[in-house]
């Protein structure tokens, strides 16, 4: 009745949520009692997987899977679930897991917390905290359900190492053509920038920069710390960058360790779909912004000044810290 | 093409969130319901379908009396039927067991539901009509186009995004992309009034355990004042964002 986790990769290599909720459930399985296997499709070096508190990867192989169906995924973790006879499923908030976590719920006849922000208050009853209303409010939601699915925020609990080693074996889900009748026939993806779902840092631009012809200044302080950058939604609605880069309520939640928001006056859906990021800086040469009061650290000035001496001191702090 | 567009009746962005009996209740008073955003974009493709495919298009709600004005609201939209579950919406799961019944009683070919409600950003509906139904299931769509029974779908991905080919009965998860911000329609006067007098039917919930609850609500801790820095001093930004948040 171990508790069971599917750790997302990518490319052959997992992702840094896989070992986060790798972490939460080495956790989870200390408050049982019990022991922490992993499931892993297409995965990376299981024995990375060990430093983080799996005791047991099953490594499901094939290049049936090679490409995404949330429909298959879910019938291989739900074999892999009923084979170690767990109750409690750990799962990350990307994109696929999202879209795999509903199926596997009704599949295993389990509950599903969603959203979920820290360690589960009690075992028994199974009782977890979530967010809500969109990050103004968190819920305690209570299980009832025999096997318990757990949806764990991204950034939300953060890595932590342990000494042990896992053991890897094959696992073979048998999968029928039902699986994939979802088929993915393109994926249109950059692979030279980071994504703000796995960004640790995220710089976004907002109305205030004037133009998409003054984006090169976002970028090249994103370049700096290593961050994925965003924008407002007006910025999104007038073109001057891709839909995929909206941040806020209707678009990319993000919840970053750091979010810099340059020029976004900080509207109630922007704030909402940001609100998650644990420290934010705004700059804003208008003092009434609405931001500000949402921020920790704030910079009244125009970006155009502003932004280039920042990425200048952010050179220099970055070679004395390297 | 039958579709079925789920509306959850939410709190609109800007309300005040506050909770009621020792914090176990949301506190309605005095709060705006609207339609929720990512459902909007989903009744407003569905628009789309019905005026250039022909199809017909049905909204369904799962809640009591009050949340019919936000299913009047759709069919002033353009909606042809509402229909309302008459019960609590308390949890993924069971309003997604009343969804089911609905959708099989009516044999929709395209169900689209928000990807996620605003108010408890479940994200589970979609997913979990499609598993009970057994219908294919697209989620965070962002681009849906249909021919005949085949449905092309994009997603969006964490960095991209994903094109996908599938045959109906679908289930989508729809969030802006769907349609654009601008294509979404205010119901004019016209639409408002035939609103009236389209069908609104409510029907029984239908038995279904209720597994998951929320048990209790909490505000986030209150945040101290923002910290200023003057733009002549970034440097002093540096050393706050490396020293004290440790974010650097």
């Amino acid at each position: 009745m171990s508790v069971l986790v599917y750790t997302e990769s990518e490319g052959g290599k997992f992702k840094k949520s896989a070992f986060e909720v790798a972490s939460y459930a080495k956790e989870v399985a200390a408050m049982m009692g019990t022991t922490v296997t992993a499931v892993s499709i297409n995965g990376g070096d299981s024995s990375e997987l060990g430093t983080y508190g799996v005791d047991k990867v099953l490594e499901v192989k094939g290049d049936k899977l090679s490409s995404f169906s949330a429909k298959a995924y879910a019938d291989a973790i739900k074999q892999a679930a009923e084979n170690e006879g767990a109750k409690v499923v750990v799962v990350s908030s990307t994109a696929d897991s999202k879209f795999i976590a509903p199926l596997l719920a009704v599949n295993l006849n389990a509950g599903y917390a969603s959203n979920v922000v820290a360690l589960p208050e009690s075992a028994s009853p199974f009782k977890v905290k979530r967010t809500a209303f969109t990050n103004k409010a968190f819920n305690i939601t209570e299980m009832s359900t025999d096997v318990k699915i757990v949806g764990l925020s991204n950034n939300a609990f953060g890595l932590k190492e342990n000494s042990g080693a896992a053991t890897a074996e094959a696992f073979e889900p048998s999968l029928s053509d039902a699986d994939f009748a979802v088929q993915v026939t393109a994926v249109d993806k950059a692979t030279d920038k980071v994504s703000i779902a796995d960004a640790e840092i995220v710089v976004s631009g907002g109305r205030g920069l004037k133009g998409p012809e003054n984006w090169h200044m976002i970028e090249d302080l994103a370049d700096v710390l290593g961050a994925a950058t965003a924008c407002s939604k007006p910025v999104s609605d007038m073109g001057w960058r891709p839909h995929g880069e909206h941040v806020g309520q209707t678009g990319k939640p993000v919840a970053s360790n750091l979010y810099i928001a340059i020029g976004v006056s900080g509207a109630i859906q922007h704030l909402a779909g940001i609100n998650a990021s644990k420290v934010k800086v705004v700059i804003n040469n208008d003092a009434e912004a609405p931001f500000f009061k949402a921020a920790d650290y704030g910079i009244v000035g125009d970006a155009f000044e502003v932004v280039p001496k920042l990425i200048e001191k952010l050179k220099e702090f970055k070679s004395n810290n390297a | 093409m039958k579709i079925l567009v789920c509306i959850s009746h939410v709190p609109d962005t800007t309300s005040k969130i506050n909770f009621t009996d020792s914090d176990t209740k949301f506190d309605t008073n005095g709060v705006q319901f609207v339609i929720n955003p990512n459902d909007e974009f989903g009744l407003t493709r569905a628009m789309w379908f019905k005026e250039k495919q022909g199809a017909s298009v049905d909204v369904v709600n799962v809640g009591g009396p009050e949340t019919e004005p936000t299913l009047r609201k759709a069919l002033a939209i353009g909606a042809d039927n509402a229909i309302r579950v008459n019960t609590e919406a308390t949890d993924g799961l069971y309003v997604a067991k009343q969804l089911t019944k609905v959708v099989q009683d009516g044999g929709y070919d395209l169900v689209i539901a928000g990807r996620e409600s605003i108010d408890y950003n479940g994200g589970m509906v979609p997913g979990m009509i499609a598993a009970l139904t057994g219908a294919n299931f697209v989620n965070t769509c962002i681009g849906l186009e249909i021919e005949g029974d085949t449905a092309t779908a994009i997603r969006e991905i964490d960095g991209g995004k994903e094109t996908s080919t599938t045959k109906l009965p679908l289930v989508v998860g729809g969030q802006k992309g769907l349609v654009e911000e601008s294509d979404l329609r205010i119901p004019n006067m016209r639409g408002i009034m035939m609103a009236r007098k389209k069908p609104l039917t409510v029907i029984d919930p239908v038995e279904a355990g209720q597994e998951t609850k929320a048990v209790q609500f909490e505000k986030p801790a209150p945040k101290g004042d923002v910290k200023l820095v003057s733009p002549d001093n970034i440097q002093e930004l540096i050393d706050l964002l490396h020293n004290e948040a440790k974010a650097i």
